[in-house]
């Protein structure tokens, strides 16, 4: 059974954790991610979620104190946003190294400076190879299941990897939208209480976590997580299928839309998908070929499946939603080519900043690709003319 | 909950469990004589146990006993980085760094 309420992408995901039944939460509130703590501190308040709410004085102190917390044996609940992110960088590696298996929906906001509220993937990007997982959902309903679907895998004893469950700032984060939220009986059976697989802090055992690691270990210890990503797929891919079976909902890795028979395809992360597969819907109907390939997890990257997905599709493009600031193209748009060898991949970079990606941006894109003006260099669409000398100081 | 295994995970027999990441039952990772790439090789019959590189050691690891003739100089192998100084203040220039063979393993 499952209430339909109407909830934006934050309220999505503060339901989320709290079917997830998390014992401790230490959230920093940060725009656009605030919602989130103070959904939390109601929910513990009202007595909806059994749960100690620590307040902290940073994001760094709140990656701090959830993995100490998980690390006595129970789930962990923190949220986060760009630049609390970046402030978390150096505890976001002892979550991975540590293999503490937290789940933290982030709330994608640029990335400073220029100072910006609003959204683009610059924070994430920034920690695409720190150990996390990275799922991209396009809207709330998805939030709230891929927060679910994370933590079956971050726990999986084959796994044991941190995740995060990235959510487009404003255009996800405060839109509603009817959202199916299960009860809390189906929740428990799909997600069973938290089993500490790995090490944990028993006062009546104690060991050394995190201590010095010389040489001869480390980087054992890095292979160690290069393994469980290498295992993370099959998990994901077996916590998708379940998820199906108890609540009815198909995920996968990649979701390709209309691209059976495409000449061009865009492969868009997060919210734009929505927007790129009703711009695919408008061109089909002028007898265009054109679809979008959507990446729901960037981190394990499923490059085989891409692959597959994209080997009929004659030109293909990526839209990304950061910058890849002195490499060829940026970040998504790179691994793209990398999976394709020699197929020519244009990459375009939009919706930085807040900048809304339209249906006018992606017609744009796709009429380049069908073209077939592929350049080397990354195409910013919708930069404009005047762009050197926008701010003329007397 | 699992209970944590009381032993070493390389020691602990019928309990026997492998745990992913940074974590020792006992302290034995700052062990700095995995640092070593050379090591002091004493030859001896010429050493006069004069104990010139045990109060020159800055790891304090070396032990002199004048009553075991024959191997009278001992290294703690689980601490000496392989600094060379004892080889360098040896009067008797008895001592010669050795290099370890491939990965030094504790």
């Amino acid at each position: 059974m499952s209430t339909r309420v109407m909830l934006d992408g934050n309220g999505a995901a503060s339901e989320g954790l709290r079917l997830a039944k998390v014992r401790v939460i230490s959230a920093y509130p940060i725009t656009p991610q605030s919602p989130i703590s103070e959904k939390l501190a109601d929910f513990v308040v009202q007595g909806k979620l059994d749960a100690k709410y620590i307040r902290v004085e940073s994001e760094h102190s709140a990656m701090c104190c959830a993995i100490g917390a998980q690390l006595t044996g129970v789930r962990a609940g923190t949220a986060t946003s760009s630049v609390g992110l970046a402030l978390m960088h150096e505890v976001l590696g002892v979550a991975a190294g540590c293999r503490v298996p937290i789940v933290m929906p982030v709330v994608n906001r640029s990335l400073v400076s220029p100072w910006s509220l609003w959204c683009d993937h610059q924070d994430a990007m920034a920690e695409r190879d720190g150990g996390w997982m990275q799922l991209y959902a396009e809207s709330a309903q998805e939030v709230l299941d891929l927060i679910l679907i994370a933590y079956r895998t971050a726990e999986d004893a084959r796994v044991q990897l941190p995740a995060m469950v990235c959510l487009d700032g404003f255009f996800l984060s405060h839109m509603s939208d009817a959202v199916y939220v299960p009860d809390q009986a189906t929740v428990d059976a799909y997600l069973p209480p938290y089993v500490c697989h790995n090490f944990h802090l028993d006062p009546g055992d104690p060991v050394f976590i995190n201590n010095l690691t010389p040489t001869v270990d480390y980087t054992e210890m890095r292979y160690q997580q290069a393994v469980a990503f290498r295992q993370a797929p099959e998990v994901l891919m077996e916590a998708m299928a379940d998820f199906k079976k108890v609540f009815g909902r198909d995920y996968s890795m990649i979701e390709a839309y209309q691209c059976d028979d495409a000449e061009a395809v865009i492969v868009t992360l997060g919210s734009m998908s929505g927007t790129a597969k009703y711009t695919v819907d408008q061109l089909r109907a002028q007898g265009k070929k054109v679809g979008v390939l959507k990446i729901t997890s960037y981190r394990p990257f499923p490059a085989g499946q891409i692959k597959q997905a994209l080997a009929k599709v004659a030109v293909v493009g990526v839209m990304d939603r950061s910058p890849g600031y002195g490499a060829q193209v940026a970040p998504v748009a790179t691994e793209v080519r990398a999976v394709l060898g020699g197929k020519p991949v244009q990459g375009f970079i939009a919706g930085l900043g807040g900048r809304d990606i339209s249906p006018a941006t992606f017609t744009k894109a796709f009429e380049k690709l069908l073209s077939q003006e592929i350049t080397a260099d990354v195409d910013w669409v919708d930069v404009k003319e005047n762009a050197l000398t926008i701010r003329e100081v007397k | 909950m699992p209970v944590q295994p009381k032993e070493p995970v390389t020691n602990c027999g019928k309990t026997k469990k492998y745990l992913v990441g940074p974590v020792a039952t006992e302290f034995v990772a700052t062990k700095t004589g995995v640092w070593r790439v050379v090591r002091p090789d004493v030859n001896i019959d010429d050493c006069v146990f004069c104990g010139t590189c045990r109060k020159h050691c800055p790891a304090d690891v070396v032990t002199v006993e004048k009553e075991d003739a024959k191997k009278g100089v001992y290294f703690d192998w689980d601490y000496c980085k392989g600094c060379g100084i004892c080889a360098n203040v040896c009067p008797k220039q008895c001592i010669t760094m050795i290099p370890e063979e491939g990965v030094c393993k504790l």
